[in-house]
């Protein structure tokens, strides 16, 4: 099948407002911007001093060598500190109008009053607005922003924080420890399970400000939570940066499900690293969705660290033109019992790169382990391509790992029967992707998936060849 | 009324010609049965007609009343009312029966039909079909069973009610209980709104569904028409007597061009 699968290049949410900061730092990064950015927080000092140690190790490290291109990343380029409020308010109204426009145009009230427990939005690096129902407050659940969460809980940030993503693991994950603002802390305590999911929305706004958030997730004994993270950002001719850190920790008999769609426009950097360490009988979820930006290299792990402990990760990525998606997952199973599952699928259209790269490790001593790899790749048209890249290492026989993965294009036959009953070429391609990306839709919350479902049609939308 | 006509009509598939000149015209209340050794074009017909882009028209043309079937798409060709029952259905996997149907539906009117209608509808044709009421929500055709496959074609056509139907072996691989129930539901659409070309190799199917007319195709030509009468002729003797009645050498089994 040779038929291109039409592109529409407009960014639905492109829309970006007039400027509404009050501080930021100067352009590019430097010990005095640090400096200023730990000032303005207010912070404690060991918080500086950490700050000071991952500038110096990002400083001191080379870039990666290997998925992206990353060369041509300027870090001088970017303004790594905007902060567009001077107070988080919990009331709607005192948000600033032009704030509050941007999150009506994405229609996040509605959401939230509807379906979700708590909402945290991120507008450039402060949070602006923070609401939480009156019910999960009162079940002693902590839903912050980061920087919050450091002034108001330092025993629990302290214990937690760096130590599941290190600043020392890799160039961004050290960027974001000298830069990080914003991102959401929780803590969900001993035996409390959440019905509703937490959410948060993340904007970026400003040209060429690198955002870089810091969520750290601390489920304990037997507590459940659903944490769900939405991402849209504006088109700016200069690429803008998103090196972001998801630190979560999921204790015994704990559940974690952690749900994205992240939909950056075509000229984001989107490097990030998410990381879950699982003790026994704990599980962990990544509900991963890369449907924008121009470069995303992000593997969502688990590192199995208890008996029992589960970890599963469910994404999509759809790269288009201009786009190179280097995704995938990591499952490293340390203890004895422990399973995963990864579950890719993949589109490439209109020129884009999609790489599936995993990462499955069994220890030595993790025995009666088993895990299960699935990648499919759906390829629209003969000018996208795709690499599947996995690493499987089984280091005892006593446990072991599936690996399957297909590559296939739209077929014609497929297109002639849904068509021979009435539907476009457009529809009938649409319901192909659709039934897809099915097995990764069916795990988002229901408002979730109607957005995607919406994004995804819209990219597929306009003329076909 | 209406009526579809096909003059001289030459379709080729890979630079093979495999129809040379088809002339037939179907009413609707009429049902013609399409019967003649395999691999002479009685599929390439009927998936022509609905416009598979395998097959390429060299000479000829399809009408529906005064519309000029070959400038349309396939989705068009649906929907001015053509209806391709096919002889091995495609799997969608992650796109449910229902979702599908739904959307088909939609396309062939102007306005969404609600989805309680939808649903009415639906339950009520799964019945008469006697389908497991589960195979209207599993993914499109995937791990049905061939007679699955053909009773959920007929469920199709009974809720898209197309003028025309182009119906390809429906009846093969079917018990006898699931014969009677697709047969009873050809039957059902019969009306004068509704016409049919029909390819079976059995007589057994058009017992049940008992044609207006009867053609045999060889060689990428209609050589003989007639009444029900062809139909036991056949089933008695086969082909062979083409061969000497009408001086035709049979080509055998040049392969099945749907696979």
């Amino acid at each position: 099948m040779n038929k291109d699968i039409p592109v529409n290049d407009e960014y639905e949410y492109g829309f970006y407002d007039e400027n509404v900061d009050v501080f930021k730092t100067e352009k590019g990064i430097n010990e005095n911007v640090i400096r200023e950015i730990s000032k303005q927080k207010k912070e404690p000092e060991w918080m500086l001093e950490f700050r000071l140690k991952a500038y110096h190790h990002f400083i001191n490290t080379p870039m990666p060598t290997w998925g992206a291109d990353l060369s041509d990343i300027n870090f001088d380029d970017f303004t790594y500190y905007i902060k567009s409020t001077k107070e988080q308010t919990s009331d709607w109204q005192e948000v600033d109008t032009t704030i509050k426009d941007t999150f009506d145009k994405l229609g996040l009230l509605e959401a939230e009053k509807e379906h979700l427990g708590g909402i945290s939005t991120q507008y450039e690096s402060e949070v602006v607005y923070h609401n939480m129902l009156k019910e999960v407050v009162e079940k002693g659940v902590i839903f912050l922003d980061t920087d919050s969460a450091l002034r108001e809980h330092p025993e629990l940030f302290k214990k937690f924080f760096n130590t599941v993503v290190s600043y020392t693991d890799n160039k961004f994950a050290a960027l974001n420890g000298a830069v990080w603002s914003g991102g959401s802390f929780i803590y969900v305590p001993k035996g409390v399970k959440l019905d509703k999911p937490l959410q948060s929305y993340f904007r970026i706004n400003s040209e060429e400000m690198g955002q870089f958030e810091r969520t750290l997730i601390i489920v304990d004994e037997g507590a459940d939570v659903h944490y769900v993270e939405g991402c849209t950002a504006p088109v700016h001719s200069k690429d803008s940066l998103h090196a972001a850190v998801v630190e979560i920790i999921v204790l015994d008999g704990g559940r974690c499900r952690y749900s994205t769609v992240q939909n950056w426009s075509n000229n984001i950097l989107n490097l990030v690293t998410k990381r879950a360490l699982v003790k026994a009988h704990g599980s962990m979820e990544w509900i991963d969705g890369n449907i924008g930006s121009n470069i995303t290299m992000k593997y969502p792990a688990c590192i199995l660290a208890g008996e029992y402990a589960k970890g599963t990760t469910i994404s999509i990525a759809v790269a288009s033109k201009n786009m190179y998606l280097d995704a995938g997952s990591k499952m490293i199973h340390l203890a004895n019992n422990t399973s995963s599952n990864i579950v890719s699928k993949s589109i490439a259209r209109n020129g884009g790169k999609v790489n599936y790269r995993g990462l499955v490790s069994i220890g030595e001593k993790a025995f009666n382990s088993k895990a299960k790899v699935e990648c499919d790749t759906l390829i629209l048209d003969d000018i996208s391509t795709s690499d599947t890249i996995p690493n499987n290492i089984v280091k005892n026989n006593k446990s072991y790992i599936e690996h399957e993965a297909t590559v296939s294009k739209v077929s014609e036959e497929q297109l002639f029967y849904l068509e021979s009953r009435g539907l476009t070429t457009e529809q009938a391609t649409e319901m192909i992707i659709m039934g897809f990306i099915e097995p990764f839709t069916r795990e988002l919350p229901m408002e979730y998936a109607v957005e995607l479902n919406q994004l995804i049609k819209m990219e597929m939308e306009g003329a076909i060849g | 009324m209406s009526t579809l006509k096909i003059t001289d009509l030459h379709v080729s598939v890979e630079n093979k010609m495999i129809l040379k000149g088809i002339n037939l015209e179907v009413k609707t209340s009429e049902i013609h049965a399409l019967m003649g050794p395999n691999g002479n074009g009685k599929s390439t017909l009927l998936s022509a007609i609905m416009g598979h882009p395998k097959y390429k028209i060299e000479k000829g043309s399809i009408y529906l009343d005064d519309i000029n079937i070959l400038d349309l798409s396939v989705d068009e060709r649906s929907k001015a009312g053509l209806f391709l029952g096919m002889q091995y259905p495609t799997e969608v996997s992650g796109v449910t029966n229902a979702d599908f149907l739904r959307a088909a539906m939609n396309a062939h009117s102007d306005k969404p039909i609600s989805l309680f209608k939808f649903i009415k509808q639906l339950d009520s044709e799964v019945e008469k079909l006697k389908m497991k009421p589960d195979l209207a929500h599993r993914y499109l055709n995937e791990g049905f069973s061939g007679g699955e496959k053909k009773r959920n074609e007929m469920l199709h056509m009974n809720l898209l009610k197309p003028k025309f139907a182009l119906l390809d072996e429906i009846d093969s691989g079917l018990d006898v209980d699931a014969l009677q129930i697709v047969s009873d539901a050809i039957n059902e659409m019969r009306s004068d709104k509704f016409g049919a070309i029909i390819v079976s190799h059995y007589e057994r199917l058009f017992d049940l569904v008992k044609p207006t007319h009867v053609h045999i195709l060889v060689d990428g030509k209609i050589v003989k028409s007639g009444g029900y009468e062809l139909v036991k002729k056949i089933d008695n003797e086969g082909y062979d007597w083409i061969r000497e009645e009408l001086h035709i050498d049979l080509k055998e089994e040049v392969g099945n061009y749907d696979k």
